[in-house]
């Protein structure tokens, strides 16, 4: 059932490759979910979103501080080794520093005809900084129609939110399932199909996404086991969620860049389009970098951990991700004191230690489960 | 003893500079027995707005303060352990660490003036590294909920600055002066504004001015006093004292010294720049380079932190001429305030390493370098954004490079022999010898 979803997950440059011949359209590499990829299906380009390949590797040492995360020096090591050799363009929105790097330095060292760097508010409780957005996006959209030669029209911006609405609200609906007792996926299965989403023609994930829905609500899977909850920085360790789930347990909400907090807001269709999109982006739950004075991460992070029944919280963290560590203390406090909900964390980087976090995940499900070992 | 090549002498305002230091730390802690405020944020942090408050009102500023501590390595291993306890991880910026040490275990850097961390009355913050915000809004939460205002400067780099970027900035300072008033509980005065807007310009200025003084040879200044000297600028730019310090007696001591040719270091045959933050608790490393004859004349982080540039007409790099404009109202001061600190040098490579790396070559050409050292900073990720493709592109340039892994304010990520014999190695591929006199 989640087989397409798998191997868009595993094949994606292929896939971008043939969908490039296959349409004749422009291929963007996008940084961060900041990006509006409204406006690049507004104007039939393919946003493709670079991540890493989880492989030990050795190119971008020279380029990025290793005192920085290991994912954003992946996602560079990826285009310093051809892998994305059919972009036509990258683009970033503004977020952590971090990944940052990664896009400066594609920009300096790996040709693509079209480069742009939207700068993106921080202060997103700012009541500036939907205006501000505003005017970013207008200016990102000129770029766009420069360099592709068309003119984006407001209907191609309707377009594009229509696009990329549906795919979060059949996203959701599949999301919805997870609350159940009996889940009809497994985690891993659900992060196949949130992170290809994000590399695929959303019209065509759509389809499948449509075609899921008929049969998955009468899908029945074994016990899930232990409900438990994965949060933190960028991840689709999907080897890490296989022995997870391998132990028995069942993922059933995340809240990762590369998972909800990707699509679980849609853009407002009312009122002036580009303001519409930078409201979404502006008031969707935030990356921690753009969390603050006020912690509202916490709340939703809460609110999903009991709204989808959970019983234990994996809190990973890339290594070196300051922003996230910047908000783990509290996450500890908010689910484990406040709320009760033992967690386990752990550090993540580009490689896992598959087998010791598969004893200290068996660990921590002991204690779940309230085993006595005598 | 070294042989000496150029006249010496101490600097007479020495003295006046580490008085005008620590009487900003006495003030900020006797601050409440006085009547006054304090208020806790970043050395960026655009001080000159809290100032419309009254005259008794008083700063912490973050980053002075965590070098304060790391400077004290007993004390910063102490702050740091604290920090950890709590849960922070030891990766984030020890600045940071240092300053939520110092609240966790109670004690200011200064007993002198206070045994206990003092307690400020709200965290006035800017916004351009990922560690800003978040910084003061762990420190809130530890000292039990401080009210904190933020505002976020990070709209791109000075070349590509619109209308709207400005008023994003001007948009939230106006908040922020509403929200001073509410938590404060008192009416603001923009003729306090204005005047500490335009300190500010003398400050930034002036510190430039000093620091393009160094063009000489022999060098004025080394890196090393220089730290003593810029940091007063990161304490309160706004402040008349600071002005007044750099404008008044610093620029014209130096341009003196210039003028007589008098040395940092008397036998100076070796002129280096630095990059980021010293591992503030090995400062020696200064006097070690001094064994070769070798001065450091600045970095662009000691240049341009504080002080503001601008291309001159003969096309070299000189200090930001001083705006000739005048200001008569709030928003007025608002508008140039943000538009003065967005052309800040350091603030530039947050988009972009080329930006820096184009500023470090010209340093290295202007100020005529023999080489540049990097470090690799583990304590500030803001500062060693992009350091990597920096050293390429200077390598690129022809000029040599020494990187060296360190961290500013936490000594444990430090290696000094290690980073001594780099030193010798580095010296030996340029020619270099020690000077020793017989």
């Amino acid at each position: 059932m989640f087989e397409q979803f798998k191997d868009w997950y595993e094949n994606r440059h292929d896939y971008a490759k043939k969908w490039k011949e296959r349409t004749g359209g422009k291929v963007i590499g996008t940084f961060c979910t900041y990006v509006p990829e409204e406006i690049l299906y507004a104007a039939d380009i393919l946003p493709v979103r670079i991540l890493g390949s989880h492989e030990p590797q050795d190119v971008s040492e020279q380029h990025i501080f290793a005192m920085f995360c290991p994912f954003c020096r992946d996602c560079l090591a990826q285009g310093l080794m051809g892998r994305f050799d059919y972009l036509d363009g990258i683009t970033i929105a503004q977020s952590c520093l971090h990944i940052r790097q990664a896009f400066t330095s594609w920009d300096l060292h790996i040709p693509v005809d079209f480069k742009y760097y939207l700068p993106h508010p921080m202060h997103v409780q700012s009541p500036h900084a939907i205006p501000y957005l505003t005017e970013e996006l207008k200016a990102f959209k000129k770029a766009i129609e420069e360099w592709t030669g068309k003119l984006i029209t407001d209907g191609d911006i309707k377009r594009g939110i229509e696009i990329m609405n549906k795919n979060r609200k059949l996203l959701r609906q599949v999301y919805e399932l997870r609350k159940s007792p009996n889940p009809p996926l497994t985690g891993l299965e659900a992060m196949y199909m949130v992170v290809s989403s994000q590399m695929v023609d959303k019209r065509e994930h759509n389809k499948a996404l449509e075609e899921l829905l008929e049969k998955l609500p009468s899908r029945t899977l074994g016990e899930p086991g232990e409900r438990l909850m994965i949060l933190g920085s960028e991840d689709d360790d999907t080897e890490f969620v296989a022995m997870v789930e391998d132990l028995g347990a069942r993922i059933v909400i995340d809240e990762h860049c590369t998972g909800t907090r990707y699509f679980y807001e849609e853009v407002n269709t009312n009122g002036d389009a580009l303001a519409s999109i930078a409201e979404r982006y502006v008031k969707r739950v935030p990356c921690p970098s753009k969390d603050w004075p006020e912690r509202t991460r916490l709340d939703h992070i809460v609110k999903l951990a009991k709204d989808y029944d959970v019983k234990g919280a994996i809190v990973m963290q890339m290594k070196f991700c300051d922003p996230h560590e910047l908000d783990t203390p509290a996450i500890k406090e908010a689910l484990e004191i406040e709320v009760g909900i033992p967690i386990i964390f752990l550090e993540f980087d580009v490689t896992v230690p598959i087998g010791q976090f598969k004893t200290r995940v068996e660990a921590f499900l002991e204690i779940i489960r309230e085993e006595d070992l005598f | 003893m070294l042989e000496t090549k150029y006249p010496t002498e101490p600097l007479k305002c020495w003295n006046k500079a580490k008085t005008l230091r620590e009487n900003y730390y006495k003030d900020f802690a006797e601050a409440h027995e006085k009547g006054g405020l304090r208020w806790a944020g970043g050395a960026w942090s655009f001080d000159a707005i809290p100032a419309g408050l009254g005259d008794d009102v008083y700063s912490l500023t973050g980053e002075p303060y965590g070098a304060t501590v790391a400077f004290n390595d007993k004390f910063a291993l102490e702050c740091q352990e604290a920090t950890e306890a709590r849960g922070f991880a030891r990766d984030l910026c020890s600045y940071m660490r240092n300053y939520w040490g110092s609240i966790l275990i109670n004690k200011y850097a200064w007993p002198q003036f206070s045994e206990e961390f003092p307690k400020a009355d709200f965290i006035w913050q800017d916004h351009i590294c990922c560690s800003h915000s978040k910084w003061y809004q762990v420190a809130s939460e530890l000292e039990g909920g401080i009210p904190m205002f933020s505002i976020d400067v990070s709209v791109g780099p000075y070349e590509e600055l619109t209308d709207h970027k400005i008023n994003y900035i001007v948009g939230q300072m106006h908040d922020g002066i509403n929200w001073l008033e509410k938590v404060t509980g008192r009416d603001y005065d923009d003729e306090l504004l204005i005047k500490a807007v335009k300190n500010e310009f003398r400050s930034c200025h002036y510190w430039a001015a000093i620091c393009e003084l160094n063009k000489a040879i022999p060098a004025p200044l080394d890196e090393k006093s220089m730290y003593s000297l810029y940091v007063l600028g990161t304490l309160k730019k706004s402040a008349q004292w600071t002005a007044d310090f750099y404008e008044k007696e610093l620029y014209p001591e130096v341009k003196d010294r210039v003028a007589r040719g008098i040395a940092a270091v008397g036998n100076e045959k070796c002129r280096i720049m630095t990059d980021t933050q010293p591992p503030w608790a090995f400062l020696r490393i200064f006097r070690y380079l001094e064994q070769y004859g070798c001065v450091s004349i600045g970095s662009l982080y000691t240049f341009g932190l504080i002080g503001l540039w601008e291309v001159k007409a003969d096309g070299t790099w000189g200090p930001k001429t001083i705006p000739e404009i005048e200001i008569t109202n709030r928003d007025e001061a608002l508008r140039a305030l943000a538009d003065w600190n967005l052309s800040k040098p350091e603030w530039q490579h947050f988009y972009h390493p080329k930006l820096k790396s184009d500023m470090m070559i010209r340093i290295a050409k202007e100020w005529k370098l023999d080489g540049v050292f990097l470090h690799f900073n583990r304590g500030c990720e803001g500062l060693s954004l992009g350091i990597a493709e920096n050293r390429l592109a200077i390598q690129k340039a022809g000029i040599p490079n020494m990187p060296f892994e360190g961290n500013m304010g936490d000594e444990r990520e430090f290696d000094l022999e290690r980073t001594m014999k780099r030193v010798d190695a580095f010296m030996e591929s340029i020619d270099m010898e020690k000077i020793r006199k017989f």
